[in-house]
């Protein structure tokens, strides 16, 4: 019982801290003392929070490295605007839409998740994240040539052009190929942003100290010992990839959603990367870490803009630097004696 | 029909190129070295910068592309990577985009973000067959692939450094006990890696004449995966898997659709590995029990 | 010792396998009691480990039956092979490191508490009831190596004497009717051997179970086993009783002798 509620105590730290950061930035909202930028930044920190969650549920629980949440992100993300969009005058209440457009994101992107995930975990190491790389890229080609548009008639599929979409005057295509979708209502908030953030961090916390979590986090330490205690590998390697792409789904219509443009080139290459870096940089397996870093390295850019052409480059040394300092035992050493001899000489100037 | 073959195989010849970096660092590093995509950017804006703004001759300026290419990868391998031997891959891999952004960011301070146009450096006259027309670069591109793969083999095989390598990329520990140089091993694998990106970036750009600071990055991510279709670690699987997805790639986008090239080159990859999990060359490691 | 029950639960019959044109096991068997101590012998490289490995189908093996409690593993895997009842532990131990001593007990217990995916997620009452008895016997479970106390302490950080029980705990919780143990006493002490022994008597006795195990320890073989089997190359070379086999000369010159040279 003692253990279980260690676990508890630091889920429920975890609420708290998501709780604090909203309370905070709404009282800096409704008092206007936010700048505009950072404002509109609050949405993505909570998109990317939870890309984080979803993603070190893989890395950090699963222990199988992703080069292409981002085209989970990304299925979510237009569905997403298409249910929206789609439903605009058949459902007036927006946060119903809102609710509406995450889950069928997060239902789609799952399905997206499965398909890939039957082929993909069976492979291992460096050839299952060069595989996710690819579907990454494949969903993120396929999103660059599909047209979508809708009328009185309902869904028009296309993979040609918008043209082809064989619509009746006055329909409106949702998206257009890799211009992307366009005028998107913005209806995503802070509040169910956060209310995201809390859910699915619910959801992975509660499963990661339940029988499945360890299972799937046993599959990681040792796969043949796991293999030796009766477990099904295959299973618990879908359940964490799969609910991990539902929700980084979830997080794409989030994101989509608060903007009135979205293009496929969004959710690259380069978009997995972001958030892998978030989810290394914050301890692999450690969700709180994760958050702190996403939220961190989210605004990090928008609070270097003075340093404009310098900002990129001041992060490529930056991670750089962390990585070697976190993972040099040399480096370490080194770190810690000259904080000795910091803190040593503070010492003495007081006495 | 023919000419579709030829470009696939000029195309696929400068990934295989590349991806033979790829997989000779893999080979001895045994980490996924991203930053290799933009040592070809680097490699191309210094055959630019000489050719255009110096006026430097083709060969020259070529060769000091190499140079720089092989320097910058020595340092890049002493400065981040070497620190990090002992870490684990995610670790390197994430240090080696962290490499990446350096490098692009550093030329997008130098170069400005605009594309230059790069000059064709292969200004000798197309041979003509029948109908058949292949442009001098194409023909240039193949060659150089098949020398330069032809000279890798033998070094590997036949020159002590070349053993030296093999023998590194086998057992680090048992190298360094049979008085093999580790470091220095390590040093040159990264040196003739990124001299060959520097080849490659020449080539490419000479096919594609527009170089901007992420022209590096998606040849750098396809040669990745030429080098993992063929077996990651091979160098005739690299050979072989780079050729391979150029000609799949031309293919593709004459039969099938331009726009979802790229989608295709990736679906064929993601067969093969599912085939052939260790890739058409790779041999399967198994864990002792 | 309590009462004996002869019948055989584990019947191996011309087991083999080749690598490559290599034979490594060839025409192995071997019959074990229902609550049977046995063990594997042999000289390193004879293919003891290959013949656990064949039995927990990690290797499928190329020839040969295995039938356990009457039923036949041919086409099973290795989860299928522990769900019918042969449990293992490894030479190098393998446990999960980064986890609980008492998470790895319930790791063993896995597929023998009840509830999915979604009442762990939301907190279903399913979750708690199965949860706390499969808490209640990781510690009852434990407590048969006296390392309740341990329960929290992280299976990676524990000295190498207490992760080898930890194996044995685990394979334990799976619930078999055989258990395989791979040189359980390696890295073991004289007085930390004896007890092993007596521990693994008493957990024969307690869950009524077969054991086969693969030892160098001479002593703890020879004091608990009550049939050996001596692998040489691959082959069974003698099979006995704990004397017939000291007294087998062909294990003496393959074995023991070579065994007594060395020290």
């Amino acid at each position: 019982m003692k253990k279980i509620s260690k676990s508890a105590r630091s889920s429920f730290i975890n609420y708290g801290i998501v709780l604090i950061f909203f309370l905070f930035f709404q009282i800096m909202l409704s008092t206007g003392k936010l700048s505009n930028s950072l404002s509109g930044q609050l949405i993505p920190i909570c998109t990317y929070v939870i890309m984080a969650l979803a993603l070190n549920l893989v890395v950090g629980i699963s222990g199988e490295l992703s080069l292409g949440h981002a085209g989970f992100m990304s299925v979510g993300a237009f569905s997403g605007v298409v249910v929206a969009t789609a439903l605009k005058d058949v459902i007036t209440v927006s946060p119903i839409r809102l609710i509406l457009a995450i889950v069928i994101g997060a239902v789609l992107a799952a399905v997206a998740g499965t398909i890939i995930g039957i082929p993909v975990l069976r492979l291992q190491g460096d050839y299952l994240a060069i595989v996710t790389l690819a579907f990454g890229e494949i969903i993120k080609n396929v999103l660059n040539c599909l047209y979508i548009g809708a009328d009185s008639k309902g869904l028009h599929f296309s993979m040609k052009d918008g043209n082809s979409l064989n619509m009746e005057t006055g329909g409106t295509v949702i998206i257009n190929g890799p211009q992307g979708a366009l005028g998107i209502q913005k209806i995503s908030t802070f509040a169910a942003a956060i209310i995201l953030v809390l859910i699915v961090l619910f959801i992975i916390q509660n499963l990661v100290n339940s029988r499945a979590g360890r299972a799937i986090k046993a599959i990681r330490d040792n796969r043949i010992a796991a293999e030796s205690c009766g477990l099904n590998i295959m299973k618990y390697k879908m359940m964490a990839f799969v609910l991990s792409a539902a929700i980084a789904g979830a997080a794409g219509a989030l994101y989509a959603l608060n903007y009135s443009t979205v293009v496929p080139k969004k959710f690259d290459f380069n978009t997995s990367i972001l958030v892998l870096v978030f989810v290394v940089l914050g301890g692999i397996g450690n969700l709180r870490g994760s958050m702190i870093a996403a939220a961190i390295l989210t605004v990090l850019p928008e609070l270097l803009r003075q340093f404009q052409d310098y900002r990129m480059l001041v992060y490529a040394i930056v991670l750089i630097l962390v990585m070697i300092i976190t993972n040099n035992s040399k480096a370490k050493d080194l770190l810690g004696r000259v904080g000795a001899k910091i803190f040593k000489k503070s010492a003495v100037q007081k006495g | 029909m023919l000419n579709y073959l030829i470009n696939g195989i000029s195309l696929g010849s400068v990934y295989a190129i590349i991806a033979l970096g790829y997989t000779m660092v893999y080979g001895i590093a045994k980490m996924l070295n991203f930053a290799h995509g933009d040592v070809i950017m680097v490699g191309g804006y210094v055959a630019f910068c000489t050719t255009s703004y110096l006026g430097w001759p083709v060969i020259p300026a070529v060769l000091l592309s190499i140079f720089v290419c092989m320097v910058l990868g020595i340092v890049i391998e002493r400065l981040a990577y070497k620190p990090l031997r002992a870490a684990t891959s995610l670790a390197v891999l994430i240090t080696a985009i962290g490499v990446s952004y350096f490098l692009q960011n550093v030329a997008l301070l130098i170069w400005t973000s605009n594309p230059k146009v790069f000059p064709n450096m292969v200004t000798l006259p197309s041979l003509v067959i029948g109908d058949l027309q292949i442009s001098s670069v194409a023909l240039v591109t193949i060659i150089a692939c098949i020398i330069i793969m032809i000279v890798l083999t033998l070094f590997t095989n036949k020159t002590k450094m070349g053993k030296a390598m093999r023998a590194v990329s086998e057992d680090k520990d048992a190298a360094q006990l049979m008085g093999i140089n580790v470091n220095a091993t390590i040093s040159l694998t990264f040196a003739i890696g990124s001299g060959l990106a520097a080849i490659a970036g020449v080539l490419l750009c000479s096919a594609y004449p527009t170089l901007m600071p992420t022209t590096g990055s998606m040849p750098g991510i396809k040669a990745f995966t030429a080098a993992v279709f063929g077996g990651i670690g091979s160098i005739p699987g690299a050979m072989l898997g780079g050729i391979l997805l150029g000609i799949i790639e031309i293919f593709g986008k004459a039969y099938i659709s331009t726009q979802l090239s790229d989608a295709i080159v990736f679906s064929v990859l993601i067969i093969i590995l599912l085939v052939k999990p260790t890739g058409l060359l790779g041999k399967k490691v198994n864990e002792k029990v | 010792m309590s009462e004996k029950d002869n019948r055989p639960i584990l019947e191996v019959s011309h087991l083999g396998i080749d690598f490559g044109g290599l034979t490594a096991v060839d025409d192995f068997n071997i019959s074990l009691a229902k609550t049977e101590i046995a063990g594997l012998i042999g000289p390193n490289g004879a293919g003891k480990t290959t013949i656990f490995n064949l039995l927990t189908k990690v290797y499928q093996p190329s020839r040969g039956k295995i039938v356990l409690d009457d039923k036949d593993t041919n086409g099973m895997n290795t989860i299928q092979v522990n769900r019918a009842g042969i449990a293992r532990t490894f030479q190098n131990i393998r446990l999960f490191d980064k986890l609980t001593v008492e998470d790895n007990v319930k790791i063993g217990l896995h597929n023998h508490t009840e509830y999915n995916m979604w009442s762990g997620i939301f907190r279903l009452p399913k979750y708690w009831n199965e949860e706390k008895r499969s808490h209640e016997k990781a510690l009852e479970l434990l407590s048969i190596f006296d390392m309740q106390d341990l329960a929290d302490a992280t299976a990676g950080s524990l000295p190498y004497g207490a992760q080898r029980r930890l194996e044995i705990v685990r394979a334990l919780a799976t619930e078999p009717k055989v258990l395989l143990l791979d040189e359980p006493a390696a890295g073991m002490n004289p007085s930390e051997t004896a007890e092993l022994m007596e521990n693994i008597r008493k957990i024969r006795d307690k869950f009524q179970i077969a054991v086969l195990l693969i030892e160098h320890d001479m002593n703890l073989v020879m004091g608990i086993c009550e049939g050996i089997a001596v692998l040489n190359f691959g082959k069974i070379i003698a099979k006995g009783t704990p004397s017939q086999i000291q007294n087998n000369p062909q294990v003496i010159e393959a074995y023991l002798g070579k065994k007594k040279e060395a020290k």
